[in-house]
């Protein structure tokens, strides 16, 4: 729950952009995050928000673990089924900013 | 019990580097040294990738109240569930679902008929108010990570009138402060959780840091973030200096996320309050603040804890030492229960419910697996 996911921003519409986590592309919201971020920029999901900003340099060190997590899946791994887990249940429809 | 995930280290030479000089300085130290981190997400690096195999059997790593759900005490278990018995809708975090109250856990009301929900992040829940008129309460637990998504959508002002949060928040710095000044406490010093101080920032450690005389090193979740960490940390120990290393400056710097501080702070405030089986912790609770009690299911509904009571704790959850494990003064293998009439399709504690206790990951990792192998007979 604390360990985020992080991913790459394909596109921003206002506060909410959609972000690819390996492939599975997932809508996070901007409204947490403290630096402006653009389209290409890498970020740290956690449930749903941005937390920080991934800088450039740091994007291989930061994607390692969970590349490794989301490769040896075999079942009964509370790590990788968390990271997984976020994955799976980033909502596709992000409620924000729509009129009710 | 499972079988261990096996892994290679990233960097084999490096991770086998981190080893030797931890061997080494603690052979300086020539005594025992108690740490603790506050993570769960460092208690499942660390049992997934077999670190603690690697440490010298003198330097202990102590798993502290850094398991969220596993802190949320039972009376705010309680409160959910009379909220259900009450017919609220109650949204939550799925590692909540099955955490213990005084005798019911959240499933339990699912159960029985009532309407329960877990959420992937609180703008789910938002959705869930939006398609009906009845109450809908977000039951919110965390740590400060957490908890700042909460506070963002309890600035916005286009919130359906039905939605409310029943706020089980925590905030992590005055537990430490609560387990340093324990006179029993043997630990030395903290390995702070990296996620959380994007949040706060590693300076939020300086004022820890000057009233206890000990170390704190933020750091990553790589295992060789956690060795490196380690490293700063028993160094510190050892040359008796009380100090705060950010040994994660990829993503933590001292000032930390202002924006999102700015919000939680606008949002909550620090409240005195009991962790499951720990203590009170003073300051240790995030309570929604007064311009917001129209958005608090505390102060919105007439909120019978006593109604989910029930006939008390059962004789076997009386017996739990969660508490006594997340200060560092036992161990799951202290547990007469543990692996028994405790594991994780039928827990008992919360330390076996959740996916960042210490029980559930002990058990699911199988304790303390052997890597030394894996980096070369390290040791
Ligand atoms: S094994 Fe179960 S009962 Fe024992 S301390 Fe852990 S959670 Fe509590």
């Amino acid at each position: 729950m604390c360990l985020g996911i992080p991913g790459r921003i394909v596109e921003i519409t206002g506060l909410t952009a959609v972000v690819d986590f390996w492939g599975v592309r997932k809508q996070v919201a901007l409204d947490l995050v403290d630096e402006p971020v653009k389209p290409g920029d890498y970020i740290l999901n956690h449930v749903g928000y941005a937390i920080r900003r991934i800088p450039e340099d740091d994007i291989e060190g930061t994607l390692a673990l969970y590349e490794e997590l989301l490769r040896e899946t075999d079942g009964g791994d509370l790590m990788a089924e968390d990271v997984a887990g976020e994955l799976g249940s980033l909502g596709p429809a992000h409620p924000k900013g729509e009129p009710s | 019990m499972n079988g261990t995930t096996q892994m290679k280290f990233r960097d084999p030479a490096r991770a086998k580097a981190l080893v030797d000089r931890l061997h080494a300085l603690m052979a300086e130290i020539g005594r025992p040294v108690n740490v603790m981190h506050v993570c769960g997400s460092h208690e499942q690096a660390m049992a997934r990738f077999g670190l603690r195999a690697t440490f010298p059997k003198s330097l202990n790593m102590i798993m502290g109240p850094g398991c969220p759900v596993c802190i949320t005490d039972q009376p705010e278990v309680d409160e959910a569930v009379a909220l259900v018995m009450q017919g609220a809708t109650v949204a939550t975090y799925g590692d909540m679902l099955r955490v213990p109250g005084t005798s019911k856990s959240l499933a339990d009301a699912q159960a029985a008929g009532g309407r329960v929900e877990v959420v992937y992040s609180i703008d789910q829940a938002v959705a869930i108010a939006r398609t009906t008129t009845d109450p809908v309460v977000f039951f919110a637990t965390g740590f400060e990570t957490t908890a700042v998504t909460t506070a963002t959508v309890l600035l916005r002002d286009d919130l359906p009138s039905n939605f409310t949060v029943l706020s089980a928040h925590k905030f992590v710095p005055p537990a430490m402060n609560v387990v340093a000044g324990m006179e029993e406490s043997l630990v030395e010093g903290f390995l702070a959780a990296g996620h959380a101080a994007i949040i706060t920032g590693w300076g939020i450690f300086e004022e820890f840091v000057e009233k206890y005389r000990m170390p704190v090193v933020v750091a990553g979740f790589e295992p060789l973030d956690i060795l490196a960490g380690m490293v700063a940390l028993v160094e510190l120990v050892g040359r008796g200096t009380p100090a705060v290393v950010n040994a994660y400056p990829r993503c933590v710097t001292r000032e930390g996320n202002r924006r999102a501080q700015e919000q939680l702070w606008r949002v909550f405030k620090m409240q005195s309050g009991h962790w499951r089986g720990i203590a009170d912790i003073p300051e240790g609770n995030l309570e929604i603040r007064d311009e917001f009690a129209h958005r608090d299911a505390r102060r919105v509904y007439r909120v019978d804890p006593a109604l989910a009571a029930g006939d008390g704790p059962s004789d076997l959850a009386v017996q739990c030492l969660c508490g006594s494990i997340m200060v560092g003064l036992k161990t799951p293998h202290d547990c007469a229960l543990y692996g028994k009439d405790c594991v994780p399709e039928n827990p008992v504690g919360a330390c076996m419910v959740s996916s960042e206790g210490t029980c559930k990951i002990w058990w699911q990792y199988g304790g303390r697996p052997d890597v030394a192998a894996m980096i070369g007979g390290a040791r």
